[in-house]
């Protein structure tokens, strides 16, 4: 398992040094600096062996924070392992930069402690972890309190404590979901996938029984069966009568029964408290892609180039699209940029070598046009031939492009006097970019 | 140490920089903590020491937070050691962690002075605060003095049955510490069995931790008793499925780890656990994910892959795999490198995902070079159209990695997809264009194997090869691109010019290049010997009296033996047709591959080397110290040969023939190994030249030694003994021996196997003659005939006898169009036949006849004329007549072969009993060019996996099984073409009936 943790500033000077094994010595934090960190070449993999050390590191701005190993351990499990480790810092102080983590740094240590024993992950829940990592000395604790944090953080239900109580029961749901496109300049479509995470926010008394329902096709057709309705209902044809989506596949929190979700279909849970993801899933058939580019690039001669983009939405025109950014990039010796556009406004970012067409609004069923000259240096060409990025595009839409519906949460909490009724729901839609491509 | 001091002093400079924002931080916030980040003055240890003995609580705590602080940037604060452990009986417990932590990393250094604490944390171990308990027992562990560890033991085993989860699930891990510092103590006391207990503790991270202590603690086992007590059996396995369900994320993959470890005895239970497993494919967390998909592909192997429940669940493994695609580029990472190996196990599992391989745009580099290597595997006929779009694309991007393996990729999709193969050609033509250095050099090392695979179609493209010779700068490249000019040498004007300009700077050249530069020279005589004496007279010199490299020397003295004894062996040997490259790329060894499936997820699988190849050996036990492999399915259901080739037989057959640990020349190899590769190219051929010169020389009964006889001793200026010694290998494997490391060996090698060979071609049995045309038939003229194969020569014996009254001539024959194109290869040789009179003569057939498939398929319909009338008799070919000697492949081909061959199309065939054994049967199956690919032998029964080529290139796999008591033969056929089975089970009963 892992023998030791480290984090680095952008120079290499080590933040934070935890060693979990004997295995790995001092001279293995120097061996990733000078190795990784301050290496020529720019990284080649994430995983890298130096002297039968294995050091797995990933990045967040400028800090690296990297994974030591002597053994042949898990790797997908370390690098989850470095992930979640980020994730909990970041609840518990913020952004990770240098700042936070030196002043932190007796925290972090305590964290390191307590999520890793031996190079094994131990319970890495914050909500769980924040009950008795405080800071702020736990010696005058009763001998019940301990034993309740003892018990939540060893527990079957090592995500949520017993006996929260709110005066009004809310949840809300986000689905969320990020299209991602890859098109070819003719407007063929090379690749789309869907993926999605409905993250909840669950203010719930008690522990409360969720029972979480949606438009999947497989989930709707189990359903179906049960009461022996005529079959060839969920028959194939994407969104077909009742409008159930394929998904793919999908992933849950742990906090779901997954046998259950394997012989049942059901979703069901008992939620954390506050915020989580309470799953991800990922779909690849009928998507309606809200945006379409069209590219048309014309080289004039060795020093001009003529840039025409067309933008059509594709929803219903009640719907508006938001924060909406197409990005065309330009050759590196781009000298000048002349753009017209009908819509929003288009800046040439040489920062960037792309234009940068910024549209606040859209609405559904539109076509917004861009034309751009851009002027070249000539000369150098030869040195360095400029390959086409493609463009792409960034914008939010109020609905969910898979077709993703939830089609009921129920909440059951038998032993408080509340019922499903009682939970007042909130359902929200957004559909995000995710990398959307298209080739020119 | 200097060292520690460098890097202290490189820290407190660079932690000076920050100093003067830290003072402002300092002023502001009283909560930060990056002050202590500050301590750089001289004398600051005293000062340090003063204040962790002060009165004051809150300074004492403040001097540990500054130890620790320096302590992480690497300064040597172990001189504060009996000053930090007076404050460890603090109540404060955040300062006892950090207390704690400092003595965790200089209690190694101190150990008498760690004593001190030990009273501490014995007391510790007994607080009545759980998270105490716990932090003392986490630690204890950790201090590797011996001292301590003796004390240890009690709170240990206290810990152990604690009332509170927290501290046994802490103590679980503990005891796999201790037994890292001292694993008999670990025995003694009892602590595995404590261990053991734990499995069935109520509370699932204690399960979880105590898998995790046991797994590692049986992995470096130092002791039979404590690898056997660590066992796992089936229904602690059980157990610990049904405690999947309530684990951490964490937990569960420890428990699935340990699962992947266990082989259930019976299929139900391997099913089973496939069915408990397959939930976590919906898990969050990638490593869970990944954990579940070991078990799955592991269990899988024990089951009849025709199954509807092997199919559905393979089908079942597909969407998991590409949504751990959509995570983070480091998961993704570690999910395509084990992508790569289950797609090379199971092809099928990801055929319809293609998409979601293509690179984009922004993926990090080593997430776009994984994503191309797994698009080459799954690419087929049906989806090379989007393939080539993509890679052509991927071509002009910026990084060089990348478009050097675009490129190349495009070159294997060419020899993969041979309908695509002109569309290949011309992209990488379009490619060579535009100049760009490297990309052309990564097109020329690529043609060079499209030449190879199709040879004679593409090499119109020479010309625009041949503009771009000065641009070569890489020796892989100048060295294929010397091998095209020596292997067209014919079709290039200059190719005498082109080889000499290299020849100028051959003493600069790398080896790869000097070696290929030779044969190149060489061959270009052979072809053109008129005007390219003195080049080849310059080449051999430079090679035997210049060179350094013992390689080279020997490549050029048999060369020059060979040029100057037999310049028309030399023509067989060094122009001899290669062997077929094969199509798949850079696969694994079967016996690797399955040892890496066992350890999907972990690093192995990453770096897709075997543990042993990148862990230390310090930590691995031994006992355990076995390499893991994949389970064969069990006996009861050995239904077929599918399993034993696809999968679990892969293992055995390396052993099975004893081949050279290399592999064959007719795979590609990988990027690396290439230049080696180059060095074989012409050895090989050299070899299968040798061997079927060999054999022909065999057959005309002369001394195939002659070849390198005492003529080599004068050239090499004194007796060699060894050079005829070396005992020819059995046939089978010799043509496949080819190994760059040796190649002198090798040549050897090939002759002895061809020797071998020839001579057991010639020695089969000839069957009796059959009576094709009665004489009242024809009109006085009877013919009697059979089918006769001599080394590569098929023939037809014909018997002819005169009944008639008058004298016979004018013979005439010709053959109908028939399945497999036979055709005379010469006109009938006859002299006029008198009345009574009967004569014997051979018909050397050809296949290059037309063909037209007939029904019985071997039917052969033959017209024979002579002066009175012309006649028409039916015979059958009997199949064995159209066994080639190409038939040998190598194993791995086989085994993709035989994968590639859909289950439906295999047949089994009861061949009754035969009193040989299997070597005997593969020697007499071999004269009839039935090639033993590998040998095996499962509890005594033994199976022979064999290979046949027919002459219009079908291949016919065979899986032979012999039990010995009974020797009853079993006989299972895998074709694409499964009309000419009869005709095989046919020819496998004549040759064992001998």
């Amino acid at each position: 398992m892992i023998g030791g943790l480290f984090v680095y500033n952008h120079k290499g000077e080590v933040l934070i040094s935890r060693v979990y094994r004997d295995d790995i010595g001092r001279n293995a934090v120097d061996a990733f600096r000078v190795n990784v960190i301050h290496a020529r070449q720019q990284v080649r993999s994430p995983v890298t062996n130096i002297a039968h050390t294995s050091f797995f590191h990933i990045k967040r701005s400028n800090i690296w924070i990297c994974a030591a190993a002597k053994k042949n351990v898990n790797a997908a499990l370390v690098f989850q392992f470095l992930y979640k480790m980020v994730e909990v810092m970041g609840n518990y102080f913020g952004k990770i930069n240098e700042d936070n983590i030196k002043n932190n740094f007796v925290l972090i240590y305590e964290l390191l402690d307590e999520i890793m024993d031996y190079g094994y992950p131990q319970n890495t829940d914050t909500g769980i972890l924040k009950t008795y990592i405080t800071q702020q000395g736990i010696k005058s604790q009763t001998k019940e309190e301990t034993t309740k944090i003892t018990n939540q953080v060893t527990g079957q239900i090592a995500w949520r404590r017993e006996g929260i109580k709110y005066r009004r029961n809310e949840l809300f749901l986000d689905v969320i979901e990020s299209v991602n496109l890859l098109m070819s300049p003719q407007g063929q479509v090379l690749s789309a996938h869907v993926s999605g995470r409905v993250q909840m926010k669950s203010f719930l008394s008690g522990m409360p029984e969720c029972k979480f329902g949606i438009n999947d096709k497989i989930v709707v057709d189990s359903k179906r069966q049960e009461p022996g309705a005529t079959s060839g209902g969920g028959n194939l044809g994407g969104g077909g009568k009742a409008g159930h989506i394929a998904i793919d596949d999908c992933q849950f929190h742990q906090c779901v029964k997954l046998s259950k979700f394997d012989t049942e279909h059901a979703i069901s849970f008992i939620p954390p408290d506050g915020e989580f993801e309470l799953m991800r899933y990922r779909t690849t058939k009928d998507i309606s892609l809200p945006f379409r580019v069209i590219p048309l690039v014309r080289e004039i001669g060795r020093t001009k180039m003529e840039v025409k983009v067309v933008v059509k939405s594709n929803f219903k025109p009640s719907l508006l699209a938001q924060k909406v950014e197409v990005r065309i990039p330009t050759p590196l010796n781009t000298s000048g940029v002349q753009v017209i556009c009908m819509k929003g406004k288009a800046r040439y970012k040489a920062s960037d070598n792309a234009i940068v067409w910024k549209i606040k609004r859209m609405g559904g069923m539109k076509e917004w046009q861009l034309s751009a000259e851009i002027d070249m240096l000539s000369a150098t060409d030869k040195a360095k031939k400029w390959t086409r990025p493609p463009i792409s595009m960034n914008f939010e839409v109020p609905f969910a492009p898979s077709g993703f519906k939830v089609r009921y949460l129920k909440v059951f909490e038998s032993k408080l006097n509340y019922s499903d009724h009682d939970v007042i729901k909130w359902v929200r839609y957004i559909g995000k970019s995710g990398l959307y491509e298209t080739r020119c | 140490s200097p060292k520690m001091q460098g890097v202290a002093a490189s820290v407190s400079e660079s932690l000076g920089n920050i100093r003067p924002w830290l003072q402002k931080v300092t002023t502001q916030a009283k909560t930060t903590d990056s002050k202590y980040f500050t301590t750089t003055r001289k004398g600051e240890i005293f000062e340090l020491k003063a204040e962790l003995n002060s009165e004051r609580k809150d300074k004492r705590k403040e001097a540990v937070k500054k130890v620790i602080a320096s302590m992480t940037v690497g300064k040597d604060v172990s001189t504060l050691f009996p000053d930090v452990v007076n404050c460890m009986q603090a109540d404060n417990l955040e300062l006892k962690k950090l207390v704690y932590l400092y003595l965790m990393n200089y209690a190694k250094t101190q150990p008498d002075k760690a004593i001190m604490a030990v009273n501490t944390f014995v007391r510790d171990c007994e607080d009545p605060n759980p998270l105490i308990r716990a932090l003392a027992v986490r630690t204890i562990g950790c201090i590797r003095v011996d001292e301590i560890t003796a004390y240890l033991c009690d709170p240990l085993r206290k810990c152990l049955k604690d009332e509170d989860p927290y501290v046994r699930k802490t103590a679980a891990v503990c005891v796999a510490k201790l037994h890292d510092i001292d694993p008999l103590l670990v025995e003694e006391q009892g602590f595995l069995d404590a261990l053991k207990e734990l499995l069935a503790d109520s509370n699932p991270m204690v399960v979880a931790n105590a898998v995790a202590a046991i797994t590692e603690i049986s992995d470096s086992a130092q002791t039979d008793t404590a690898a056997d007590m660590l066992c796992w059996s089936g229904q602690l396995i059980n157990k610990l499925l049904t405690a999947l369900n309530e684990c951490t994320e964490w937990g569960q993959v420890f428990i699935l780890d340990a699962v992947a470890n266990y082989t259930p005895t019976e299929n139900n239970e391997a099913q089973n656990m496939i069915e408990r497993v397959s939930p976590r494919l919906a898990h969050a967390n990638a490593a869970v994910v990944l954990s579940a998909v070991k078990v799955i592909m592991k269990l899988l192997e024990m089951l009849d892959p025709n199954s509807d429940f092997v199919v559905s669940t393979i089908k079942k493994l597909s969407a998991p795999l590409v949504t751990l695609l959509s995570s983070e580029p480091e998961i993704q990472y570690v999910a395509l490198r084990n992508i790569n190996l289950i797609v090379q196990k199971r092809p099928d599992i990801l055929k319809q995902e293609l998409k979601v391989f293509f690179v984009k745009y922004n993926d990090p580099i080593y997430v776009k070079l994984e994503k191309l290597d797994i698009l080459i595997r799954l690419t087929s006929a049906a989806n090379i159209a989007n393939v080539l779009a993509e890679l052509k694309e991927y071509a002009t991007e910026v990084d060089v990695d990348f478009v050097r393996k675009a490129v190349r990729a495009i070159g294997r999709c060419a020899i993969k997809v041979e309908s695509a193969a002109e569309r290949c050609v011309s992209t990488l033509l379009d490619l060579i264009q535009t100049k760009v250095n490297y990309v052309v050099q990564e097109a020329i090392v690529v043609i060079k194997d499209i030449f190879r695979k199709y040879p004679n179609k593409y090499e119109s493209v020479i010309g625009t090869l041949c503009e771009n010779l000065d641009t070569l700068d890489e020796p892989e490249a100048r060295a294929s691109m010397i091998w095209i000019i020596g292997e067209y040498a014919e079709r290039i004007d200059n190719a005498d010019e082109l080889l000499e300009s290299f020849l100028e700077g051959f003493a600069d050249e790398q080896t790869a290049v000097q070696l290929q530069l030779l044969t190149s020279v060489v061959k270009l005589f052979l072809k053109r010997p008129t005007d390219t004496q003195e080049l080849v007279q310059q080449a051999l010199s430079l090679a035997t009296q210049e060179a350094d490299n013992p390689d080279l020397r020997d490549r050029g003295y048999i060369y020059w033996r060979l040029l100057s004894t037999d310049p028309a062996a030399a023509k067989q040997v060094v122009l001899a047709e290669k062997p077929l490259i094969s199509e798949e790329t850079d696969l694994l060894e079967p016996n690797l591959l399955d040892e890496l499936i066992c350890h999907i997820g972990s690093l192995a699988s990453v770096y897709h080397k075997p543990p042993a190849a990148f862990v230390d050996g310090r930590g691995g036990g031994q006992v355990a110290k076995a390499t893991k492999g994949l389970p064969s399915r069990l006996a009861a259901e050995a239904g077929g040969a599918a399993a034993a080739a696809a999968g679990a037989g892969g293992g055995d057959f390396g052993a099975g023939t004893g081949a050279p640990g290399r592999p064959a020349v007719s795979v590609i190899p990988t990027q690396e190994s290439l230049i080696g590769d180059l060095l074989d190219i012409d050895m090989s051929g050299g070899a299968t030249a040798a061997a079927a010169m060999a054999a022909a020389s065999a057959s005309t009964n002369q001394q195939p030694v002659d070849l390198l006889g005492e003529g080599l001793d004068s050239l090499l200026g004194g007796p060699a003994p060894s050079a005829t010694s070396p005992v020819p290998p059995s046939g089978a494997s010799a043509a496949a021996g080819g190994s760059g490391a040796d190649s002198l060996a090798d040549i050897f090698g090939g002759l002895g196997g061809g020797v071998g060979g020839g001579l057991g071609g010639g020695g089969g049995f000839d069957p009796p003659m059959e009576t094709w045309l009665p004489a009242q038939k024809g009109k006085g003229l009877q013919i009697e005939g059979r089918f006769l194969r001599r080394g590569p020569q098929l023939s037809m014996e014909l018997r002819l006898r005169n009944n008639a009254m008058q004298q016979l001539n004018g013979f005439a024959v010709q053959f109908n169009k028939n399945s497999f194109g036979l055709a005379p290869a010469q006109p009938l040789a006859m002299n006029p036949l008198a009345p009574q009179q009967s004569v014997t003569t051979l018909l050397p057939l050809n296949t290059k006849g037309p063909v037209q498939k007939m029904d019985p398929l071997l039917t052969l319909q033959v017209a024979v004329k002579n002066n009175i009338d012309i006649f028409y008799f039916a015979c059958l070919i009997p199949m064995y007549a159209l066994f080639t000697e190409e038939g040998d492949m190598d194993k791995r081909v086989f085994l993709s072969t035989w994968k590639d061959i859909p289950p439906e199309n295999e047949t089994q065939f009861n061949l009754g009993s035969y009193a040989h054994d299997a070597d005997t049967a593969s020697t007499m199956l071999r004269s009839f060019n039935v090639f033993t690919i590998a040998k095996r032998s499962v509890e005594s029964t033994d199976m022979l996996y064999q290979c046949v080529k027919l002459t219009n290139g079908i291949l016919v796999l065979a899986e032979l099984k012999i039990v010995p008591q009974t020797n009853a033969y079993t006989l299972s056929l895998k074709s694409r073409h499964v009309e000419i089975y009869p005709g095989v089970h046919e020819a496998y009963l004549a040759v064992l009936k001998g």
